[in-house]
């Protein structure tokens, strides 16, 4: 059982964040520039290349977003030192000065001018000083609230709203009561519990926040639907697990916030909050993008319940998975951190699984390796809002 | 053992939490929010995670799981059926 005098060994960095890995990533601004930053990660042990395919032609708000989730995946507390590699200067400079302001090292190149044979030369250079440095860095004691926590589930089944959803919530509850910094979101996925979720929002003001967020997201879905949405949400395989409707889905989803947290604020895709409390994130119900956005609004670690059976992982943000569905334990336990499939047969009650989640959530902050890491799972997945210019 | 869960005791469904349950089988259920238990016949297969019916409903009523609206009845359905997507739907979107 956790108190207010819990305490986890962390890496406390530059502006007083704590996280629990140790990473030095090499992160491509583009598409283009995926090849060079997998060669320096190639080249220098210890680093990691954060790929994925955007960052030309992208504009207003969706531009917007793709800064803030590089930088925000940058600055991490996770990360100790990053390399960026843009093919031009002008916004490899503006994702540099954004992580840079956390006060950690930092060092962008631009491939033109330069070809990908310099770049990688000179990029491997700094990163070699990077993860030696970073090598060097001492865990030392923090405080259990010190530790950010996200949340979302995925490949869900009616074992999630019955057992591995609750077991979060109830570990919610007790980490809110301890003034952790928490968040949760699927705006989509609210859809049918909205007016539950709104219920427990602090104030007026987050909950008119909330609600325009989620009628935002429900008018994206007016526009573009072609059917009643009933082949995606649920999903195929949320459907094979005995899912029915978005609304049964919703009432498994929130089972996430427990029955005692209150929403204490929401926040826009990949922001960082201001306070500790509860905070729901707008953002897509798709599981890589939205641990992707968790990660890059600085959360450390992230309860990850499932159904069926989702394997996702990701390279900054350690990815706890649990699932009380018996034959998923079974049959793919080697993804699974924690089975609580003995809560639907009363073998054990909320609490105790609760409990077992944050004795879990404790050792993988320690610097214990999760099944996704140590299965190689790296789903880094930006979300985009619209297409490119 | 027990076979099902279901939330509140005003839910329609419960879901099957062991695999392989066949027709004709005596089902336990365990009502969560309440701690008690309570029984009923499978008339169908029900695959691990799916649904059955506590009660008979008809076309056009509304489903309650978790003591709330879930979506309404497109198929009857009789006590001890598989509810799923063939005889439930959203009434959203």
């Amino acid at each position: 059982m956790i108190n207010q005098n819990t305490t986890f060994l962390g890496y406390r960095r530059e502006n007083g964040r704590v996280g629990v890995r140790n990473h030095v990533i090499i992160m491509p601004l583009d598409d283009l520039s995926n090849a060079a930053c997998e060669a320096v990660a190639n080249n220098i042990k210890g680093t990691m290349a954060i790929q994925h395919p955007y960052g030309r032609l992208q504009f207003g708000a969706d531009l917007d977003l793709h800064f803030r989730t590089l930088i925000g995946a940058g600055s991490n507390p996770n990360v100790a030192a990053v390399v960026v590699i843009g093919i031009e200067d002008g916004w490899t400079q503006k994702v540099v000065e954004g992580i840079a302001a956390t006060g950690k090292p930092v060092t962008g190149f631009g491939i033109e001018r330069h070809g990908d044979h310099e770049t990688i030369m000179k990029a491997s250079k700094v990163a070699k000083e990077y993860v030696q440095w970073a090598s060097e860095k001492q865990r030392e004691v923090c405080n259990i609230k010190e530790l950010w926590v996200s949340t979302k589930c995925g490949e869900s089944d009616t074992t999630s709203g019955c057992g591995s959803n609750p077991s979060v919530g109830n570990a919610f509850d007790k980490l809110h009561a301890l003034g952790s910094t928490l968040v949760f979101g699927e705006t989509t996925e609210i859809t049918g519990g909205e007016n539950i979720v709104a219920a427990r929002c602090i104030n007026d003001e987050v909950r008119s926040q909330f609600m325009a967020m989620f009628d935002r997201y429900q008018e994206v879905i007016e526009r573009h639907k072609t059917s009643d949405l009933s082949d995606s949400q649920p999903t195929k395989g949320n459907i094979e697990g005995g899912l029915t409707t978005i609304e049964e889905k919703a009432m498994g989803n929130i089972q996430k916030i427990g029955k005692k947290c209150t929403v204490d604020g929401v926040l826009d895709k990949a922001e960082t909050p201001t306070h500790p409390g509860l905070w729901f994130m707008d953002s897509s119900s798709a599981a890589a993008e939205m641990v992707t956005l968790c990660a890059a609004s600085g959360y450390v670690v992230h309860f990850f319940p499932t159904g069926q059976g989702n394997i996702i992982g990701n390279p900054i943000l350690p990815v706890i998975k649990l699932s009380a569905n018996p034959r998923t334990v079974r049959t793919m336990s080697e993804h699974i951190d924690f089975d609580c499939s003995p809560l639907l047969q009363r073998e054990m009650n909320l609490d105790e699984a609760g409990d077992k989640l944050l004795e879990v959530m404790l050792a993988t902050a320690n610097g214990r390796l999760t099944s996704a890491e140590a299965l190689g799972h790296r789903e880094f997945v930006m979300t985009r809002l619209y297409e490119s210019a | 053992m027990i076979h099902l869960v279901l939330h509140d005791a005003k839910d329609m469904v419960a879901v099957a939490v062991v695999e392989g349950i066949k027709a004709g089988t005596d089902l336990n259920a365990w009502i969560m929010d309440d701690d008690r238990m309570i029984t009923v016949k499978a008339k169908q297969d029900i695959p691990i995670g799916h649904k059955i019916a506590l009660t008979d409903m008809a076309v056009g009523d509304t489903v309650l799981k978790y003591g709330v609206d879930i979506g309404k009845v497109v198929a009857p359905i009789k006590t001890g059926e598989h509810a799923h997507v063939h005889n439930i739907k959203t009434k959203r979107w």
